[in-house]
């Protein structure tokens, strides 16, 4: 337990990630009483990783079984009372596999499952009646006559029926919510089609007519179902992404209450409650300090990279990161009122706009609807006049004309292709959030990036390690390792890695706010603040040892992410504009952009600033991608066309943009513009296709040329052209995003 | 033609088995973790069915 604390990663990848691990580690504290864990492993993806899972942790002991669920990338864990998702998450860590800890309480799946499982049994019923039916039909055309025809029609009605009631109920109760509010959606013109035909062919049946459209009826529900699962499914990966994502950050505090301390969901924190916040630990409630000295950062909220040292009295905001010293709050605002949830809120504005976006799909069905009813009502009215008023004709006529032109293959043009892309995508480790993302994703032609967090780690990494004697950085290392401050715990990790061994350092202490001291072989020895130190400030950021009178500093840089120059030079390839925009200083910002090669760049840019450049950009006609992390990003990632997070980010952020990167790797994210433009020309294609049939069949259908067998044949050949025009998006993007 | 008597029926009774077999399916879970299942035939040690 003690080794998997040290080796846990509790101030790993980033700011966001140190806190949450914090955060997690006070959870580790409060033993709890179900052990069903659930954890998310972005990084499975193959059959060894399976049984490196599985295997690792069931010899870990007080684990009693794990299940790995390759399609969501999850693992879920039995175990004994007290084990914790932390320790889980560490042992995974040190598999190999980057894991965070989820919510079961949060992650909710049982409705979305329901659902699914509703949807897919109705496609189940309509798949298995419509193969009987066929087989009935198939007698028909091929030449049944008299008694025998009548009886099979009668069969098929009695298969159909049902199995239309049953099936088609998503469609009926959706046109029926449509035309209530006084709207006409897509499935008003296929529920009228559906009871239209069912009616005409059982009456048909009835009286012995040669055709009847039963298989078509039900064929037309099996395809749209189809095609309205893909679309469920794309949309409950969503959803449960973004309470996979609300799960990341089990919210919790530790709250005084009586002298006792006691670990709380933050949801439960009430103003005037005491809160104790540990170092490394995120502030989780607006307060002020009652007791105790310590250094906050608030880089996540404002952009500022300096820690503001806090003592009594000083008011803090929810979000703000301490660093060094236990500090007490009083709650002065919990939940909705704190200052986190209002950015949030003012997040939720913004998105207002963004959701105002038409998809194809949408304009689609605007054009189609209206014109099924129209040109079937038309051919009635037509046929009535020149046969001189047979009804019968007329309306068999108008019902082909209905069931054929009903928008079999639209219903699937669209999901059939989402999901493709969505999958293949979701393999390459992003999570698509929003389902007109990919739409808009496609017509980006300028992309901006935050610098800290999203093109580096945001951990720092010391630069200059060889300048000093190994004495020196064996005192240093002691020192770091009696502290919690990022800057020590990256010189620990950076002096560990170096294989330096501490010096025996006694009488070991923090000053909260200023740095460790200790005792050397009789000589103080000292590591934090210049000031306090004794040393003189350097340009960069720093941490300052003295021994004695002596004094060494250590400078910091920022580690890039991985993939952030594969990334850049990608899509500089694509022929998309670049920007860097940061609330850094200049000469660190510029640094960055010559190293990646990125012309554009501005330099201590505040939130506000970041929005009204990225809105300039707009009113110049582009259409902007965001990449960004920080809260400081939130705004501009809302108003971003699209925009884009990593799995590190604040929950504030991943909130406001549409796609999630899930691995530390920020290279899919130029693979993600490629594949949504191919993904957005195949939507058009089928839309041409599906198109095409129809101006080929519907005059047919008008002259009263079509039989059962048409519109059955039209229907299955249009769906599976779609079909196999969505699936062909899987190998094209593979190819356009490994080049 | 008599033979029909005896062909509807088993035609529909095959399609009503296939429809059971498919709820039955839906109910115990096989489409949970597609992408995980189609792994798992692979490996070597032999689980039949998910441990939890």
């Amino acid at each position: 337990m003690k080794d998997m604390q040290s080796h846990a990663p509790s101030v790993s990848a980033c700011p966001a990630c140190a806190a949450g691990g914090a955060a997690c580690d006070q959870a580790a504290r409060a033993p709890q009483a179900d052990a069903r864990l659930v954890l998310s492993v972005p990084g499975a993806h193959c059959a060894a990783c399976l049984s490196a899972i599985e295997r690792g942790l069931e010899a870990t002991p007080g684990i009693r079984s794990a299940r790995v669920n390759l399609t969501l990338k999850r693992v879920s864990v039995q175990a004994d009372a007290g084990v914790d998702a932390r320790d889980v998450a560490a042992r995974l860590e040190r598999l190999g596999y980057e894991a965070h800890e989820l919510d079961a309480g949060t992650l909710n799946m049982t409705e979305t499952d329901r659902q699914g499982r509703d949807l897919l049994m109705r496609l189940g019923v309509a798949g298995f009646a419509m193969m009987n039916i066929m087989l009935l039909s198939v007698a028909v055309w091929s030449g049944a006559t008299d008694a025998t025809r009548d009886l099979f029609h009668l069969i098929s009605a009695v298969i159909a029926i049902p199995t239309v009631a049953f099936s088609g109920r998503p469609f009926f109760v959706s046109a029926a919510r449509a035309l209530r509010a006084g709207r006409l959606n897509m499935d008003g013109p296929i529920a009228l089609a559906l009871v239209l035909t069912l009616a005409l062919s059982l009456y048909e049946a009835l009286q012995s007519g040669p055709h009847a459209y039963f298989e078509a009826v039900v064929m037309l529900t099996f395809f749209l179902l189809a095609g309205r699962y893909l679309d469920f499914r794309a949309r409950a990966a969503a959803r449960s992404a973004a309470q996979e994502l609300a799960a990341l950050e089990v919210p919790r505090a530790i709250r005084l209450a009586d002298g006792r301390e006691e670990t709380v969901p933050v949801a439960e924190l009430r103003v005037g409650d005491l809160v104790l916040v540990r170092p490394g630990a995120r502030v989780p409630v607006d307060g002020v300090v009652t007791a105790g000295r310590s250094e906050t950062d608030r880089s996540l909220l404002t952009g500022e990279t300096r820690p503001l040292v806090q003592a009594k009295g000083a008011a803090l905001n929810a979000g703000e990161v301490n660093l060094t010293g236990p500090l007490t709050v009083r709650v002065t605002a919990a939940g909705r009122d704190s200052s986190l949830h209002r950015m949030a809120d003012l997040v939720a504005m913004a998105e207002t706009a963004k959701n105002r976006y038409t998809t194809l799909a949408d304009r689609a069905a605007r054009a189609y609807a209206p014109t099924i009813p129209l040109l079937s009502l038309g051919a009635f009215i037509v046929w009535m006049w020149i046969s001189g008023g047979d009804l019968r004709l007329s309306v068999n006529i108008a019902v082909a004309t209905l069931i054929i032109t009903c928008p079999c293959a639209l219903g699937l043009a669209v999901p059939a292709v989402v999901t493709a892309a969505s999958g293949r995508l979701f393999r390459q480790g992003l999570l698509i959030k929003n389902g007109t993302a990919l739409e808009r994703l496609a017509e980006v032609d300028t992309v901006v990036f935050d610098k800290t967090g999203t093109l580096t780690m945001g951990t720092p990494i010391p630069d200059n390690l060889d300048d000093h004697p190994a004495e020196d950085l064996a005192v240093a290392l002691a020192l770091a390792e009696a502290s919690s401050h990022p800057l020590s715990q990256a010189l620990n990790r950076a002096l560990r890695a170096r294989g330096v061994t501490p010096a025996p350092v006694t009488d070991l202490r923090e000053a909260p706010g200023y740095g460790v001291q200790g005792d050397w072989a009789g000589l103080p020895v000292k590591l934090g603040r210049a000031g306090w130190v004794g040393a003189t400030h350097a340009a960069t950021t720093g941490a300052y040892l003295s021994l004695g009178d002596e004094t060494r500093s250590f400078t910091f840089t920022d580690a890039l992410r991985p993939g952030a120059e594969a990334v850049v030079a990608a899509l500089r390839d694509q022929g998309k504009t670049v920007w860097l925009l940061s609330g850094d200083v200049a000469p660190a910002v510029e640094a960055m952009a010559r190293r990646l090669g990125i012309e554009h760049w501005q330099a201590g840019a505040l939130p506000a600033e970041k929005a009204a450049k990225i809105a300039a950009l707009q009113a110049e006609g582009h259409k902007v991608l965001m990449v960004g992390d920080g809260l400081n990003d939130t705004v501009a990632l809302a108003a971003a066309d699209v925009s884009v997070s990593p799995a590190s980010a604040l929950d504030a952020a991943r909130a406001a943009s549409d796609i999630v990167l899930l691995g530390r790797d920020i290279a899919p994210v130029a693979g993600a513009v490629a594949m949504s433009r191919v993904a957005v020309r195949r939507i058009r294609e089928n839309f041409w296709q599906s198109g095409l049939y129809n101006l080929v069949f519907v005059p047919i259908a008008l002259f009263g040329y079509a039989t059962p067998l048409w519109a059955a044949a039209i229907m299955s050949v249009s769906s599976i052209s779609v079909s196999l025009n969505a699936l062909r998006l899987g190998r094209r993007g593979q190819e356009t995003t490994r080049a | 033609m008599d033979v029909l008597g005896i062909l509807i029926p088993v035609s529909l009774g095959l399609g009503l088995m296939g429809l059971l077999a498919f709820w039955w399916t839906l109910k115990k879970g096989m489409y949970d973790d597609p992408e995980g299942d189609s792994r798992r035939i692979l490996r070597d040690d032999y689980d039949d069915k998910p441990k939890s």
